[in-house]
């Protein structure tokens, strides 16, 4: 399959300040080389806990946030490379939704104004045609007409996000990002967004990446799985593989925290270490390698996993 | 007979805004046995904190308790004056709150603000509360009490944050302790690490618990009794085990279902269709009934009793 996105070797860091008064920085990693490919028409789920880079990774990917190293290819164009209005221009091919449905809509403007204002700038349409093109695409987001004229505050969270959802297909992306979509929703409502992710998936062909800290939900909806842990990935591969026969200790307890079952946890923060693995002062199944060696992610396309189990 | 710690009957709370009324619960009847978890589950808006603040008395105005009783170790909560509430409220019924950064004072050490508690209640010296509020800090699993005891919420993360409000909640020893939402802001590893705490410590000061969440899976290893909240009411009551066997309720079944199934046959989720009402809008009859799939003429028209089933199986349901 042809490839639209790759990613290479991604890093992003912040400098934070010790304490108040302090002027020794810490640099923390919040993204640490990451490198995947994602394929035409796939879906690849990022799965990991607040803190562990996925939301910075997932701005980078779409350059709204400047990463400090690494490249990132879409379609082969390099975007490290583009000028800001080439970048502009290629937008409309990259689309994002953001967790909070509440936040990410502007709260004064009407539901055919917060999607119309890409179509008109992309130049899909102009002043006349918009709110024909408009109810077209919230009748795909499974809204009637009757939202063209709502204002957010009239809508319900679930309604909310199917309105974002609509302003990033309005521009018929071959990219969507979706950061935690389905996070702040009601559990019922949860289920009817992940069905429209699936809806659109088969019908426009849209590459999507989906970040999510649940595990239970990426498997729904993703083709391929990464596991991130502080700023690394630490498993990847297909979803069968990950799912079902998950190799990183990290990504078990993430499995068996959906069946219910609590596994208890080392929480050592004095075994914090700055050359290990970055799972060294939780993992159940350490050794003194670990302590000082990052592992690097081996294996085949369809199952990757960075940790020294084997010796 | 069983021993309940705490009986509540036919309980209603609304909110007077302006000429509307607005009821957030609506004829609850909900007990708990005596060192057992009762799970609380509900999506937003059902009335699951109102409950938790209705039991503590904290409903903030233009909310009001509006009928009911509220039995708990032999009184009735909602005829004692705001004084004798006090010495209950922390006392003798702790809480934990969803967000620990906004339940600890931002201002004043940890180690201050659990002190301050057994001070108030217990009416402990400062030194003396002192020891003892090192002492929970390393019940709830600090290994440097001394060190702990002078920082400030800022500097610590969540799941200690979380632990430092539990430490506040048993500090005086109570005999039900109320947690809403206490894992929702943190991870999967955290939250583990925090309910196997609450476990131990309930067993070890035999507690009992309302726990509120909307996360079934947790209820599932959690709970003994679980009920399920929608529109201020509780639909279905059952033993944790029997719920997960067997759910009836369609409102239960869609809840599971869209959160389990998924077989490698099936292309897309079982949803619940609609969403879910607001509280000033409830339909006529059952409150369920726009998004029940068994829908029949007379869910319309009359809400149903809550029905007793048996086996600790409640329901409120016209199928049964």
């Amino acid at each position: 399959m042809d490839t639209l996105l790759s990613v290479l070797e991604l890093k992003k860091t912040y400098e934070v300040k010790r304490s108040l008064f302090s002027s020794k920085k810490e640099v923390i990693n919040a993204v640490d080389s990451i490198s995947f490919d994602l394929s035409k028409g796939s879906t690849l789920g990022i799965v990991g806990e607040s803190g562990s880079g996925k939301s910075t990774l997932a701005r980078c990917i779409l350059f709204l946030e400047k990463p400090d190293g690494g490249k990132v290819f879409f379609e082969g164009r390099d975007l490290t490379t583009l000028k800001k209005s080439e970048m502009r221009s290629l937008r409309k091919d990259m689309q994002i939704i953001f967790q909070d449905p509440y936040s990410s809509l502007n709260p004064r403007k009407k539901v055919y104004e917060t999607i119309g204002e890409a179509l008109i700038f992309h130049g899909f349409t102009d002043k006349k045609g918009v709110i024909s093109q408009v109810t077209d695409i919230l009748k795909d987001v499974g809204l009637d007409e009757d939202f063209v004229f709502k204002y957010p505050h009239e809508m319900s969270g679930g309604q909310r996000q199917r309105v974002a959802i609509g302003r990033a297909i309005a521009t018929n992306p071959k990219l969507i990002v979706a950061d935690e979509p389905v996070s702040s929703l009601d559990v019922s409502i949860q289920a009817q967004i992940i069905n429209l992710f699936l809806d659109i998936k088969e019908k426009r062909n849209i590459s999507m990446i989906f970040v999510s800290h649940d595990l239970n939900i990426v498997r729904f909806i993703s083709d391929e799985i990464i596991v991130v842990f502080k700023g690394r990935v630490v498993e990847s591969g297909k979803k069968q593989e990950v799912f079902y026969n998950p190799l990183h200790p990290y990504t078990k307890m993430l499995i068996e925290s959906i069946k219910g079952d609590f596994i208890k946890i080392g929480f050592d923060m004095k075994d914090d270490i700055a050359y290990g693995c970055p799972y060294y002062m939780r993992c159940t199944i350490k050794k003194e390698r670990c302590r000082n060696e990052k592992p690097s992610l081996i294996g085949d396309d369809t199952h990757k996993v960075a940790c020294f189990m084997d010796g | 007979m069983k021993d309940y710690i705490i009986e509540i009957s036919n309980l209603y709370t609304s909110f007077f805004i302006d000429s509307q009324v607005i009821t957030v619960i609506s004829g609850l009847d909900l007990v708990i046995e005596k060192g057992k978890v009762f799970g609380l589950i509900g999506e937003s808006g059902s009335g699951k904190t109102m409950t938790a603040l209705s039991i503590m008395r904290l409903i903030p105005p233009p909310g009001k308790i509006s009928g009911g009783k509220i039995f708990f170790e032999g009184k009735n909560l909602l005829s004692l004056t705001d004084k004798e509430m006090e010495d209950i409220r922390g006392n003798r019924i702790g809480m934990i709150f969803q967000e620990p950064m906004t339940a600890l004072n931002p201002v004043i050490q940890i180690g201050e603000q659990i002190s301050e508690t057994l001070m108030v209640h217990k009416g402990l010296s400062r030194a003396k509360a002192k020891e003892q509020s090192m002492e929970l800090l390393r019940k709830v699993g600090f290994d440097n009490p001394d060190k702990r005891y002078y920082q400030y919420p800022h500097q610590l993360s969540g799941g200690q944050r979380q632990r430092v409000l539990i430490a506040i909640a048993i500090s005086c020893n109570p005999s039900l302790l109320i947690a809403d939402e206490p894992t929702t802001a943190l991870d999967v590893a955290t939250e583990a690490h925090i309910l196997l705490l609450l476990k131990e410590i309930m067993a070890h000061h035999n507690m009992s618990m309302l726990f509120i969440t909307h996360n079934l899976n947790i209820m599932k290893r959690f709970g003994d009794t679980i009920g399920i909240m929608y529109a201020g009411r509780i639909l279905e009551e059952a033993p944790v085990d029997d719920f997960f066997h067997e759910p009836l309720h369609p409102y239960s079944r869609g809840l599971i279902d869209s959160i389990f199934a998924l077989r490698p046959d099936e292309k897309r989720l079982k949803v619940i269709p609609g969403f879910v009402p607001r509280l000033s809008e409830l339909p006529e009859g059952c409150k369920f009934h726009p998004r029940c799939v068994y829908v029949m003429d007379r869910c319309k028209k009359e809400e149903p009793e809550f029905k007793n089933l048996g086996n600790g199986r409640w329901i409120r349901c016209y199928l049964f």
